[in-house]
């Protein structure tokens, strides 16, 4: 075990942060049915080690760009669940003032450059971060976060080749849930691995067991120390799995794609209760402290869904706002009715 | 004042931002030693260096993505688009990343962006090198879109475009880069974004058009005038936001309305200008306002094909002649004869 991991208050964090993403996500699904969020979510549940394992090795001040599955990675980098779980309601309180919701929550000030909605769009923004790190000196590094199914769009490409070219202090994090929506990565993925492709572009990749994270963090530790020390970009291909559908009504509508046996063999090997049996194991927690720790959690997720019921929803004529820096005059006669 | 050629005016504004603010760097495929495909970056390399002239792999999404988080990181990037035509394949991040971000995020950033493209047929390049698209651009709320004319304003616009904290596309016109005029040399020499110019004034009918199309309606106006009818010409400049105050004011001294652009006629500038004239001062119309546009067909490439689809002053002088069977008031003496 790696010095970080031999702490049991970084262990016991990484617990809690995890046990907080399972959580978080199961309050979504309960508010999404009752329509309390509305439109859609794209639950993390099942991958809370490649969030918790890796944000657990960043700096506050390192940048991250997510994906539309993006609530564990934004609570791995810090974010608070009272204002996300605001900004899902809709209400002024959250995050993005309303305007954003599930697929674009961020919080610049903790380095979350954003959830996306569009698979893979991050990739390159995270390249500019690091960009800036590179040239300004200033030791940040930036993980883009995206999956299976990003790992086919032609900007991921286009952006590992001049993260490639360049020695950005970028790492690459693929979650590997072994579906895009519906689509088999063994169907849609050409050659040996996603990490495989990492040679094309002259830097090195692996595959890391996103189950664990402890595997999570070792790999993420070592990626990013090479691009701190200026040593150039890292991919990881995260093998991990998605306990919820791709999207939260998936089950009501009884789309089926993946065998009951295939999500049961997931599930034993469930990424937080495994963490917390080994906490136990190792004697960093006993069944108390565990239980004491959930009981937090979900506390904490009480409040939070307390604070996003009881804050203001937006004000109407804020629709029209945050376009542009200053206001102008000349806006569409329709927009401006 | 000096006389310089717009190639020379978009040089000396970009060189000019980046010794003003060294957060001011260009991004694109061949700017560096190479100068730039159509020359307009010649000499920034040598002067600024490989960190502030960055020359990429032919990659336009990660272009503008990487520009995008370049800056969210403290940067005012100059990110350079070939050609408009090349928007296709980058569209993802232009339209939903740069243009959205600001507003989704609820206003927690700022993106001085400057995306640098070039327009227009004339050069014999076909379908695919010769589009005139700022249409596709001014429909998306968050980018404002420029598109000088001439080289004063050229750089007037691009200090502004550069200096602004929104996102600027601004759209160079490939014909235009060899014209001459007189460019001021005043290092905080701006033209403010959002502002048209009057370019001919005239009291009989009301010209509005914009980049290249303008010096053919200068042209026209001067052969209009020889017979008789004097024709006001307006530069919008700006396309988003669009100073329809000057239309409506010329169009209010005038009463009639033509537009003029290269762009592909449905869903165009003019269809906007004539739009909004319609909503707002079609009481002043003497006349059924007129749109000329490029044809409704892709740019072919033989001369005489191009040639067949573009506006030119010989046409606008027709149109505009053959308008004056339109004329309700016949007691009009110039246009009602």
């Amino acid at each position: 075990m790696r010095p970080l991991l031999s702490d049991h208050i970084v262990c016991r964090e990484i617990y809690r942060k995890m046990r907080l993403i399972r959580r978080f996500e199961e309050r979504v699904v309960e508010l999404v049915n009752r329509n309390e969020i509305a439109g859609t979510t794209h639950e993390y549940s099942g991958q809370e080690a490649v969030a918790v394992g890796v944000c657990t090795v960043l700096e506050p001040e390192d940048v991250i760009t997510s994906t539309h599955r993006g609530h564990g990675h934004l609570i791995a980098k810090g974010g608070d669940v009272r204002r996300m779980m605001a900004e899902l309601l809709g209400r002024s309180t959250g995050y993005n003032r309303g305007k954003g919701g599930s697929m674009h929550i961020a919080d610049l000030s903790l380095g979350i450059f954003g959830a996306n909605g569009i698979v893979g769009a991050g990739v390159p923004i995270a390249a500019g971060a690091a960009w800036s790190s590179k040239i300004k000196k200033v030791g940040r590094v930036a993980v883009a976060f995206f999956g299976d199914g990003g790992a086919n769009q032609g900007v991921v490409h286009e952006t590992m080749n001049i993260a490639g070219i360049w020695q950005l202090p970028l790492v690459f994090v693929c979650e590997n849930n072994q579906y895009a929506v519906s689509t088999r990565v063994t169907y849609a993925t050409a050659g040996s691995s996603i990490a495989a492709r990492a040679s094309g572009y002259g830097f090195p990749g692996c595959i890391v067991d996103g189950m664990d994270v402890g595997a999570v963090m070792e790999a993420a530790q070592d990626a990013v120390s090479r691009a701190r020390s200026g040593n150039g970009p890292t991919l990881l291909e995260c093998q991990t799995y998605r306990f919820h559908g791709h999207f939260t009504a998936e089950r009501a509508l009884g789309i089926r794609y993946r065998t009951e046996s295939e999500v049961e063999m997931w599930k034993r090997r469930d990424p937080v209760n495994s963490w917390g049996a080994c906490l136990e194991e190792l004697g960093y927690l006993n069944g108390a402290e565990r239980d004491k720790l959930d009981d937090e959690v979900d506390k904490l997720l009480d409040e939070a869904v307390e604070y996003a019921r009881s804050s203001p929803w937006p004000e109407q004529a804020e629709a029209l706002e945050h376009m542009y820096v200053t206001r102008y005059p000349g806006l569409p006669a329709a927009t401006s009715l | 004042m000096a006389e310089k050629t717009y190639r020379e005016a978009i040089i000396e504004a970009m060189a000019e931002e980046m010794r003003r603010d060294e957060r001011v760097v260009l991004i694109g495929e061949d700017v560096g030693r190479f100068g730039g495909a159509m020359g307009a970056s010649k000499g920034l390399f040598q002067e600024f260096g490989s960190d502030r002239v960055i020359d990429t792999p032919i990659s336009e999404a990660a272009i503008i993505g990487s520009g995008l988080g370049m800056a969210l990181t403290g940067q005012r990037p100059i990110a350079e688009l070939m050609f408009i035509d090349f928007s296709g394949v980058c569209m993802d991040q232009i339209l939903n990343q740069v243009a959205k971000v600001r507003y989704m995020l609820g206003g927690q950033v700022k993106v001085p962006l400057v995306i640098r493209t070039q327009a227009g047929a004339g050069k014999g390049y076909a379908a695919q090198h010769s589009q005139s698209l700022e249409a596709w651009f001014t429909h998306v709320p968050g980018l404002k879109v420029v598109m000088p004319a001439t080289p004063r304003d050229a750089k007037g616009l691009l200090k502004s475009a550069i200096r602004d904290d929104n996102p600027v596309m601004f759209i160079e016109h490939k014909l235009l880069y060899n014209t001459k005029g007189e460019v001021p040399e005043d290092p905080d020499f701006l033209i403010p974004l959002g502002v048209a110019e009057v370019k001919r004034e005239g009291s009989d009918l009301t010209i509005v058009s914009h980049s290249r199309q303008v010096l053919n309606c200068l042209e026209a106006a001067g052969e209009l005038s020889r017979q008789g009818i004097e024709a006001e010409v307006i530069d919008l400049r700006t396309l988003r936001p669009m100073d329809f105050e000057a239309v409506k004011a010329s169009v209010e001294k005038t009463g009639r309305l033509v537009s003029v652009e290269e762009g592909y006629p449905q869903c165009g500038i003019g269809a906007e200008v004539v739009a909004r004239v319609a909503e707002h001062c079609m009481d002043s119309l003497d006349m059924p306002p007129i749109r000329i546009a490029s044809k409704d067909s892709p740019i072919p490439f033989a001369r005489i094909l191009e040639q067949e689809t573009l506006p030119s002053p010989r046409r606008i002088v027709e149109r505009i002649l053959a308008a004056r069977k339109w004329t309700r008031h016949s007691q009009d003496s110039r246009l009602a004869v």
